[in-house]
């Protein structure tokens, strides 16, 4: 008796956090549009899934570059073999998990779960200091920042990050960290060496999206119901401009070169490029999937390859992520991954893009390259955000 | 006489500091928005439902506050004037003077008493948001160009609440309608969708208002003996939907029905725009501004009206202007979308002015469930698949 009660507790618990797949016939009625999977779709996830589950590679084993498989031999070359090629495979992603209060540590040369490190309520926006040493995430119902050793995997330290921050940007030295506070329509900025509050600037009503310039010079900050970007000064902090985009503007990327910024509207259901020196709109990326109801398409994360060639969005509950040509802003293809997508992070070879699937509760990878996802990994309950060590 | 030459330096001083911000030195666009509500609160059967005296009104003033903020950046200011019927005074006179000062007018008023608004108030050019009346015919036989309406209608409703019971297999309703005009309609309502969804309503009651107090001492002694006996001998069913728009009887039914059946429609699980609990799709902000701005929780008028002034300010935004002509042709138009935490961009019916929207359907501590629900197609949007579509309207705007 006591065993089936717990397996029914155990069920409504993964009913109220993320409701799994429906049953043939039925629906999942959460108004979460997460789980409508047209017919044709969902063979195609199948697919998808059977590719993920496809196993890692063997321990001292492998994959060259032109995909021979080289066998190693007893136990002291593979260490050696290891040492040289760790720094081209072994990446340490860490993804922070929204409804389950922790950070789920990857390894991305195994592809598997090392660590779980358990953090405050609500933990979302997550990032590596500049020097890699730490990471920082954002709990937002504990109204801190905590910081952890990324060597010990241990939380060491909190930042005064004001009320409510989701989402943060640092400057190019790693020593200030601007922080956007939901709450309270502002963003707080942070002296990372001595850990406290050194200003706050006032934005639109809930500000969530943050990045800087590759120059350090003007930070950026998008508010949700003010639906702007809005351009400020880092020396003065002062507001220099606001664009206004479409609705919920949710995320923000400059290319690398800084000629565009890009921002996501997750209820307009488009990225609006900006020219960061006019503060004008230029241009929008718009998708269409065919089966799927426009509502359904809602951009947040962007990621955007080093060449600024090509730009990864995910579109949530679309179950998407859209790769786009930045030449021509177009879509070329959509990626089916895992149900509602928010954020990504390339690994720093470029290799791989991971996503973070927030309703299927994993974390997708993308072969960057051959544009396809090859594998699936499980992690915490509705993941959020993602970083990897630099 | 130096005090005003240094007085006069130090004013040119500052102008040149702003000439640089020359946009933010100029005169702010004053946007107006009146509010027109009715005196006093109905009386509930639950005191925790009771409505607070600023219900509404509560909600536009945090929109009107949001707004502002927006504002600042492009040199929009927002100006709420609340006014409130006292009984027996005539709402046109009302609302034409509101309408000297304000070109939008969110209106919380019973449907005739917005349909004279509306009539008199069409040549001046103001655009009213109906955020209170639920009544279809407002949208229907009696529509008019000059209302958008915010506040979902009774069918929308009753579809949210259908869609769910026969999502959750509870395809044989019980219904039980009070004896006022507004059950009637309700009933009308949630018949319509039963038949929409493929429900089947195994047999109607009707419960009599026969007047009497909402509050007494031995209150719930009596009740506890009534309800069973009032539901028992009922042919088979799965819920008990109750149509007590009024305040009679709902309350009273749930966990106190003759066989162990729950309760949905005026009582149990209820649908609504917008609820306390709602947290999803970011809401949870909003809904700590509001408590922050009002001391109290939010609910679905105040919603209602936050929405109607948040289109405003959207549409003010948007359009760069404060022109209720161009704000309103904006709002009218293809382009016109707001956001307002359910998940979705909420547009107008073109044909009707009716805000599309999803329903919740709340049971007082939590959000059970969002429709539309999964599975009810539409070819244009899912939210049509909630209330009258267009083809069955018989509005004709003018």
């Amino acid at each position: 008796m006591q065993v089936e009660m717990s397996i029914v507790m155990r069920r409504s618990r993964c009913r109220d956090g993320a409701p799994p797949l429906p049953l043939a016939g039925e629906g999942w009625g959460e108004g979460i549009s997460a789980t409508k999977i047209p017919q044709e779709e969902r063979a195609l996830s199948r697919i998808a899934s059977h590719d993920a589950i496809r196993p890692p590679p063997q321990a001292g084993e492998v994959k060259t570059a032109r995909g021979r498989t080289l066998r190693m031999l007893g136990t002291a070359l593979p260490v050696a073999l290891a040492l040289v090629a760790a720094p081209a495979h072994a990446f340490i992603a860490y993804v922070s998990n929204e409804k389950s209060n922790t950070v789920t540590v990857i390894d991305t040369d195994s592809w598997t779960v090392t660590k779980t490190i358990k953090v405050g309520q609500r933990p979302r926006g997550i990032d590596f200091t500049r020097d890699g040493k730490f990471v920082m995430v954002a709990v937002g119902d504990d109204d801190t920042i905590q910081v952890i050793d990324a060597k010990t995997q241990g939380i060491v330290d909190t930042l005064p990050s004001g009320p409510d921050p989701e989402l943060f940007a640092q400057d190019a030295a790693g020593k200030v960290l601007y922080v956007a506070n939901e709450n309270d329509n502002t963003v707080t900025v942070i002296d990372l060496e001595k850990r406290a509050r050194i200003g706050d600037i006032q934005v639109g009503v809930e500000p969530e999206g943050m990045t800087i310039s590759p120059d350090g010079k003007t930070l950026i900050n998008t508010s949700e119901t003010t639906n702007m970007a809005h351009f400020i000064d880092t020396n003065s902090r002062q507001i220099v401009a606001n664009v206004l985009v479409d609705a919920r503007p949710r995320f923000a990327e400059f290319k690398h070169d800084s000629s565009e910024l890009w921002v996501s509207s997750e209820i307009g259901g488009t990225v609006s490029i900006i020219d960061p020196k006019k503060h004008e709109v230029i241009g929008k990326v718009t998708f269409e999937i065919p089966g799927l109801r426009r509502e359904a398409i809602q951009p947040v994360g962007i990621g955007m390859t080093k060449d600024d060639k090509t730009a990864f969005i995910a579109l949530g509950p679309a179950n998407r992520i859209a790769v786009v040509d930045t030449a021509t802003r177009k879509v070329t293809k959509y990626l089916l991954v895992g149900q509602r997508v928010w954020h990504m992070a390339f690994t720093p070879d470029e290799k791989y893009l991971l996503t973070t699937n927030g309703v299927s509760n994993d974390v997708s990878v993308i072969d960057v390259a051959a544009q396809k996802v090859i594998k699936t990994i499980q992690v915490g309950e509705l993941p959020w955000g993602i970083a990897i060590a630099p | 006489m130096i005090r005003w030459l240094v007085g006069l330096i130090g004013v040119s001083l500052v102008g040149a500091g702003l000439a640089v911000t020359q946009a933010l030195a100029a005169d702010p666009t004053e946007i107006g928005i009146g509010y027109l509500g009715v005196a006093g609160t109905r009386s509930t059967l639950s005191l925790v439902e009771q409505p607070a005296e600023n219900d509404g009104v509560a909600g536009a003033r945090l929109a009107v506050e949001d707004n502002n903020t927006t504002g600042k950046f492009l040199n929009q200011r927002f100006k709420l004037e609340e006014r409130r019927l006292k009984e027996g005074e005539d709402p046109v006179q009302a609302a034409a003077a509101l309408a000297e000062h304000n070109g939008f007018i969110i209106a919380d008023l019973p449907a005739d008493a917005l349909l004279k608004v509306a009539d008199g108030l069409r040549d001046r050019g103001t655009l009213l948001f109906n955020a209170g009346a639920i009544d279809e015919r407002l949208r229907e036989t009696d529509c008019h160009a000059n209302v958008i309406h915010v506040a979902p209608t009774r069918s929308m409703l009753a579809d949210a609440l259908g869609q769910y019971l026969v999502w959750k297999r509870w395809p044989r309703w019980l219904l039980v309608v009070g004896s006022h005009d507004e059950d009637k309609l309700y009933a009308d309502a949630l018949r319509r969708a039963a038949a929409r969804f493929g429900a089947k309503i195994v047999q109607e009651r009707t419960f009599e208002d026969t007047g009497g107090a909402r509050r007494t001492d031995s209150g719930v002694t009596l009740i506890q003996r009534q309800m069973p006996v009032f539901t028992q001998q009922a042919p088979a069913y799965d819920v008990l939907v109750a149509a007590d728009e009024s305040e009679v009887f709902g309350a009273y039914l749930p966990y106190r029905t003759w066989d162990p059946r729950p309760v949905a429609g005026s009582a149990g699980l209820v649908p609504r725009s917008w609820d306390a609990a709602q947290d999803q799709w970011g809401a949870i902000q909003m809904q700590n501004r509001f408590m922050k701005l009002n001391s109290r929780r939010m609910t679905a008028l105040d919603m209602q009206a936050w929405t109607a002034a948040r289109m405003i300010g959207e549409a003010t935004s948007r359009t760069n202007s404060g022109d209720v002509k161009k704000v309103t042709d904006f709002i009218k138009g293809p382009d016109f979308s707001v956001a307002a935490f359910k998940g979705t961009r909420l547009t107008l019916r073109d044909w009707n002015l009716q805000l599309r929207q999803p329903i919740l359907l709340v049971d007082g501590r939590m959000v059970v469930s969002v429709s539309p629900q999964e599975g009810f197609l539409h070819q244009v949007s899912e939210l049509d698949t909630l209330g009258y579509d267009r083809p069955e309207s018989k509005c004709k705007l003018k």
